[in-house]
This record gives structure tokens, sequence and C-alpha cells, in this order.
């Protein structure tokens, strides 16, 4: 049997931890939805209740209406690009390119993923820039000039153009995880299908599709978390603008909170997404196994 | 996939496929380094032309107009976090380990459940927490909370490694009148410098990179890391584009060599976690 002291010393060991997650994750996650009941302005003590006003205010905001439909978009293009355009993009890296040539395609396609997103999405101001951007110039030089425009100055466009960042971003992320859970798919299930007759695509549904689906469930629920929390490519690139027009709920809540000083407001807003995220998170869960019986 | 007997015509169209994605990926990167070492006016008026002569200067620029110290910022911050993320989460999944009672499982269950909860969600309380605690405004502002957000992703990877550790080892251990630290020195320490290093990684990516948090709780230019400062970087430069992209470049740069250079570490990591930053 252990002694008693090393019975404490275990416990000690656990505190630091205890403390750090307590205090800066659970806490706060808590203190949050109190906070959406009340009003209070930035670094003041008082906080006034005011019951359900902040929630009320929520339904009827037209900002929190954009807002929403723009992280569903964002959520629906994300997961077409990161997860079913970079799935069949790591399933063909690893058919056309030998090995060595697969690894460091992995690595090269990595790099974006790196790079801060600060540094990432002030690069792609130049990339949209009305006048002289970097995309306006080379549909210039192929002819599309008509196609040229402000594309994070157009209410329509800009939106988009925020969403496009994110996915040059992260893609290599996502295809990395596919291509390690597609180099672990054991390679007698491909030889079995090729004799079966099967082509590549045939090969891709069948064998590798299905090998990949714990993969896919993990990147699904990733992906659209991440569409619903995404702040720095709005904050950066277009500040929610041009009007709310590329507005989000985080870049709203900010706004709302540090701009506007209505912290209880910005709670309300942090709680919605908070209950957005984790009902897809579940709801995706729930997906997951009732598919696998 | 077998590829051996597939002919090469064949795999023409997902190669040029690849190729496309690769330019998509390449090309404004190589437009941030070349443009770089450009005078401001080429940056726009020769887009994809080398520069006419090389602008070194630009990034000696960038440097002293305060890229340094954002660099120096993010080193500390980085670093303090990283060290105080293995520390912590070594200890706490060394307990979890030895430990068989309801404090444990309840400490399982409260990691497990952190992994999940996205820091933009606490973003106000936090605030107001740091707030009262009166360090808004300080390097402490980013590290606490970085590493609390960092320990539940640590905590579980190391875990894992040690869960492996043969319990005999342990016993043989404390039959030489090893306690409970020399036990963990001894016989724990050793096996996880493998996992230690993909924590590590781990977390510097996401410390070197985290933007909220720091343009949040910090206000003073002095304090800022890098993702927080490039942002006052580009508002005082306006159009010193030029200068500007020197910049982003040294922010770039380091990252990517650290993960060059301990890439199976991370992505050991990212695959067994599946976490994003």
């Amino acid at each position: 049997m252990r002694s008693k002291t090393e019975r404490v010393l275990d416990h000690l060991f656990l505190l630091p931890a205890l403390i750090f997650l307590g205090v800066f994750i659970l806490y706060p996650l808590v203190a949050n939805v109190g906070f959406s009941f009340s009003e209070f302005t930035l670094g003041s003590a008082e906080k006034s209740f005011v019951g359900l006003a902040n929630y009320k205010q929520l339904v009827t905001d037209p900002i929190v209406r954009i807002a929403l439909t723009n992280n569903v978009l964002y959520a629906v293009i994300s997961v077409v690009m990161q997860v079913l355009f970079s799935h069949a993009l790591a399933a063909t890296v690893l058919v056309v390119l030998p090995n060595r040539l697969a690894t460091a395609a992995r690595s090269f396609f990595f790099v974006p993923v790196l790079i801060s997103m600060t540094a990432v999405a002030i690069l792609f101001t130049f990339v949209f820039d009305a006048t002289d951007g970097l995309l306006n110039g080379l549909l210039e030089a192929v002819g599309l000039g008509n196609l040229a425009q402000p594309w994070l100055g157009d209410t329509t466009t800009a939106i988009y153009a925020v969403i496009s960042v994110s996915q040059w971003q992260s893609v290599g992320y996502t295809m990395l995880l596919f291509i390690v859970s597609m180099q672990n798919i054991p390679t007698d299930l491909y030889e079995a299908a090729a004799l079966d007759g099967a082509g590549l695509l045939r090969q891709y549904f069948s064998v590798t599709l299905p090998q990949t689906r714990e993969m896919i469930f993990v990147v699904m629920v990733l992906t659209v978390s991440g569409a619903f929390t995404v702040f720095s490519e709005p904050y950066i690139l277009t500040g929610g603008g041009p009007g709310n027009s590329s507005q989000v709920l985080a870049t709203y809540m900010y706004r709302v909170g540090f701009f506007q000083n209505q912290m209880g407001y910005a709670s309300a807003v942090a709680t919605l997404i908070f209950v957005i995220t984790l009902a897809l998170s579940l709801g995706q869960a729930r997906l997951f196994r009732t598919g696998r019986e | 996939m077998s590829q051996s007997h597939i002919s090469g015509v064949r795999l023409l169209p997902g190669r040029l496929v690849l190729t496309v994605y690769a330019l998509i990926l390449a090309l404004p990167l190589l437009w941030m380094v070349i443009s770089s070492f450009k005078p401001s006016v080429e940056v726009y008026g020769r887009p994809w032309s080398l520069p006419t002569a090389w602008k070194f200067e630009n990034y000696s620029q960038a440097w002293e107009m305060g890229v340094s110290q954002y660099f120096v910022n993010s080193l500390v911050v980085t670093s303090v976090t990283t060290a105080l993320v293995l520390v912590v989460a070594a200890l706490a999944a060394y307990s979890l380990v030895r430990m068989h009672n309801w404090v444990a499982r309840l400490t399982l269950m409260a990691v497990m459940g952190s992994l999940v909860i996205s820091p933009q969600v606490s973003i106000v309380p936090l605030y107001d927490l740091l707030g009262r605690v009166g360090i808004i405004d300080t390097y402490e502002a980013m590290v606490l909370p970085y590493v609390a957000y960092r320990l539940p992703m640590a905590i579980l990877l190391i875990r894992a490694v040690f869960l492996e550790v043969p319990r005999e080892l342990e016993e043989a251990s404390r039959l030489d009148g090893c306690g409970s630290f020399r036990t963990f020195v001894n016989v724990y320490w050793p096996v996880s410098s493998g996992v230690l290093a993909t924590a590590a990684i781990l977390t510097i990516y996401y410390t070197w990179n985290e933007f909220l948090f720091a343009l949040i709780f910090v206000n003073s230019d002095e304090l800022r890391t890098i993702p927080a400062g490039l942002m006052a970087f580009r508002d005082a430069l306006a159009t010193d584009w030029g200068v500007l992209l020197a910049g982003l470049t040294i922010a770039a740069v380091p990252i990517v060599v650290v993960f060059l250079l301990g890439q199976r570490f991370l992505i050991a990591g990212i695959t067994a976690g599946s976490v994003k930053g």
C-alpha cells in the first residue's frame, strides 16, 4: 500500500492543473452565463441584473442575424473545402505521387497553417486590393478584367473573400490529418478491391472513405466548430464590414463588448456561440454513432 | 494505395490538380518574400518581377520599427507558456495515472470537457477576472490563459504515454525506497521525451500565433506579441509596403523552421489529439 504522504503528494501534483482549468476555463464558462443576464461596462465592478433583456435584444438584433448567416455560410464552405475537397486531395496525393514526394507535399501544403493568421490576413489584403490587387491583376492578365472588383470593399463579395482566406490556410491542416489516417489503411484492402476489378475511383469510395470515417468525423467537428468561432480572419481583413456585411458572431461579440461597451450583451452573444458549437458537436457525435450501427 | 501498376497517363489529371493547388498556396507566399525586398513603388507597380535593386534595408527597418520588440515578447510569452504547460501537465498526468479515486475521475472528465471549449466564449469573464486581479496589460495576462487552454491537450497526450509504463517498474522503484518524486524522475521522465516534445511543439505553435487574447488583454505596444503587434505595425506603416512585407516575413519564418525541425513531433501530436489552435 502506498504511504499517506505519497497519496497527499499525488493530489498535490494535480493541484496546479486543477487551478488553471478551474480559474481560466471552467469559471469563465459559468460566469459568462451569469454575465449575460446583467449589464455592465468595461472594467467596472458594478453589474446590474437585467433578466432576459440581453437575450430579447439578441433575438431581434438584425446584425446577429447577418452574423449567424455568415457563420453558417462559413461552415458550409469550410466543410466542402476542408472535408470533401481536402479528403479527395489527400487521396490524390497518395495515389499520384511516389512516397517520398508525398511526404514532401504533405509538409509543403502544411506551411500556410503554420503562419500566423495576422500575417496571412495582412498578406491577403494585398491579394484582394481593389485597384492594384494581385487577384485583379491576374484576372486582367488572363482577359477576365471585367471580373475585377474591390473584393473586400463590396458587401456582396467581402464575406466570400474572407472565407477563402480561411480555406487557403486550413485545407493543408485537414489534409495532413487525412493523409496520416489513409496511410494507416492496410494495403491488402486495396489489393482485394483491385482484384475485384475496382478502379481508382471505386477504390476511393469503397475502401478509402469507409476506412477513414473516424478521421472524417473528427475533422467535421473541428471544422464546423471552427467556423462558428472564427474571429481573426474577418477582424483583420474587413473588421466585419463594409456595413456589417462580413460580421460573424465572434467579431460582433468583440465589437459589442469592447467598442460599444455593452459587456452583458457581449456575454449573451458568447453564450449563443457556446450553445451553437456544443449542440453541433453533440449532434455530429450522435449522427456518427447512429451511422455506425 | 498501390500505384505501381497504374500508368502515368492516368495519374496526369491528379498531378495537374495538385500542381494548381500548390501554385495557389505558393504564389502569395513567394510574392510576399520577393516583394519584401522591394521599394514600395515596385510592390504594386511591378508585382511579379524581381526587385530592380534588392532592398535589404526593409528588414532592418521593420526590425527597428517594433518587430524586434514583438519578437522578443513572443519569445518570452511562448517559452514561459511552454515550460509551464510541460511541468504542470506532466505532474498532473503522473497523478492521474497513479490515483484511482473520484478526484482522478472527475479531473479527467474536466480535462476532456475543457478540450472542446473555445477561448472565444470566455473572453468577457476572462477580461473581467484579469482586470480584477490587476494583470491586464502584462505578460501574465497572456501566459496564464494560454497555459490553461493548452493543458487539456498536453495532459491527455502525456497521460496516454504514462499509461504504457509497466506497473512492475513503478513497484520496483518503490521497493527501492523511492518516493513519488523520485519515481517520477527515474521511471516516468525518461520515457516521456518524445511526448513532451510533441506537447511543446503544439504549445509553441498555438502561443506563437494566438491573436484574440493578445489583442484584448494587452494594450501597450511594448508588450505585444507578433500577431497583435503586426496589426499596429501595419497601421503605423500605411503605404510603406516593402517594410510591412519584410515584417510579415520575419513573423512567418521562425515557426516554419521550428516545424521543419520538429515535424514528426507535431504530426504525432495533431493526429493523436486532432487539436486545432
